[in-house]
């Protein structure tokens, strides 16, 4: 190899790595500021709706207003984490007590067309009655859906019959209606309380 | 005296344990404590749970089931990506490898008993069959467990949190 090549073959690979890096960094540039774009966008979570609760009375957006809220998306035809995520819930309300007074919660059907009111009641009630199950309009629903950020999709069963990918976060809205965070689904028990016991009582425990 | 009680309840309720668990064994597997999750009324499904060992040197596959309580029962798994849950029927069939074991559990695989025809309710049995490629049909004993059966283990369980019956 000349002297000659050696030199061009240097400079090509300081070519190459200078791409790769000024790639990379603008790569992590973008990352962060869409990282940054949804934490401002969480502070505005939610949108109006006209749905329908489990009893089959309308409910709106006003059903989250003016106390603390907790939301959960998910459906009926769900073998795992919406039993297991409702009775936690269930669970860590009764575990607040008198702090946990003030706060409602809801559980919206991401399956409309199966979840009917009636079916939402008897699921909904038999884990705590202080949990409300919102269907309806299936178009009403994919607003709410989206305007949450939740991820929800149907997934095609052999048979005909679907499931749905979703979300299994449950949402904590502050009585403002500004977002405090979430409770994730394999989130420690201890933490999920002290999350649900903040947002009940405005308090950092 | 009252180390001996303690020591006495520990082992029955050891002995009692192992009883109830149980395994079953079809050709070169073996199956233990099989059990499904309890349901609410009206709950439309439910996640059948159990540990199954393949003494065989070759691999089988969980391939069917069928319940007298379900409408349908298949094999799938579940996953988190992120913070979404996703399930899915596992094509072909779970395999159990060869000497190996695999474990159905909540938050992973599981036998989904599909279109419920009456509620499962905690403390009860209910019988369904599984289908292996090889080692063929056997009927399984699933034991009802609570419904919450994942993590308020060590948090006081102070609740009466009867679930509703109809």
């Amino acid at each position: 190899m000349t002297l000659k090549s050696f030199r061009i073959g240097a400079w090509v690979a300081v070519a190459v790595l200078t791409l790769v890096l000024s790639g990379v960094m603008i790569y992590q540039s973008v990352y962060k500021g869409t990282e940054r774009s949804v934490v401002a966008a969480a502070a505005k979570l939610g949108a109006p709706f006209n749905l329908i609760d489990h009893n089959g009375e309308p409910i709106s957006e006003q059903a989250f207003a003016n106390h603390p809220t907790a939301l959960f998306f998910g459906f009926t035809h769900c073998p795992e984490v919406c039993p297991t995520s409702l009775y936690d819930l269930a669970m860590l309300m009764d575990d607040l007590g008198e702090d946990g007074a003030p706060l409602k919660a809801f559980f919206v059907t991401v399956d409309p067309e199966r979840d009917t009111p009636e079916l939402m009641k008897n699921y909904v009630t038999a884990f705590s009655p202080r949990i409300t199950g919102i269907t309806g309009d299936p178009k009403e629903i994919a607003k709410l859906i989206k305007a949450w950020r939740v991820f929800a999709r149907r997934v095609p069963l052999d048979d005909g019959d679907y499931t749905m990918d979703h979300t299994a976060s449950i949402y904590l809205v502050r009585p403002d209606g500004s977002f405090q965070g979430t409770i994730a689904y394999n989130e420690d028990p201890k933490i999920a309380l002290q999350k649900l016991r903040r947002l009940a009582t405005g308090k950092s425990s | 005296m009252k180390h001996i009680a303690l020591i006495a309840s520990l082992i029955i309720a050891t002995l009692s344990g192992t009883a109830i668990a149980g395994e079953t064994a079809v050709g070169d597997l073996k199956i233990a404590d099989p059990y499904a999750r309890a349901t609410v009324p009206g709950a439309p499904v439910a996640g059948g749970y159990m540990t199954i060992t393949n003494t065989g040197s070759q691999p089988d596959r969980l391939v069917a089931g069928s319940a007298p309580f379900a409408g349908r029962v298949e094999i799938h798994e579940m996953t988190m990506q992120g913070d979404v849950m996703r399930m899915r029927e596992i094509a072909g069939g779970l395999e159990i490898p060869a000497n190996g074991s695999v474990t159905l559990k909540p938050g992973g695989y599981h036998v989904m008993f599909m279109k419920l025809k009456e509620q499962l309710k905690e403390g009860e049995n209910r019988t369904a069959t599984l289908v292996f490629e090889k080692a063929g049909k056997v009927d399984l004993d699933f034991a009802v467990k609570k419904i919450g059966g994942r993590k308020h283990g060590g948090h006081g369980m102070k609740h009466g949190h009867g679930m509703k019956d109809k």
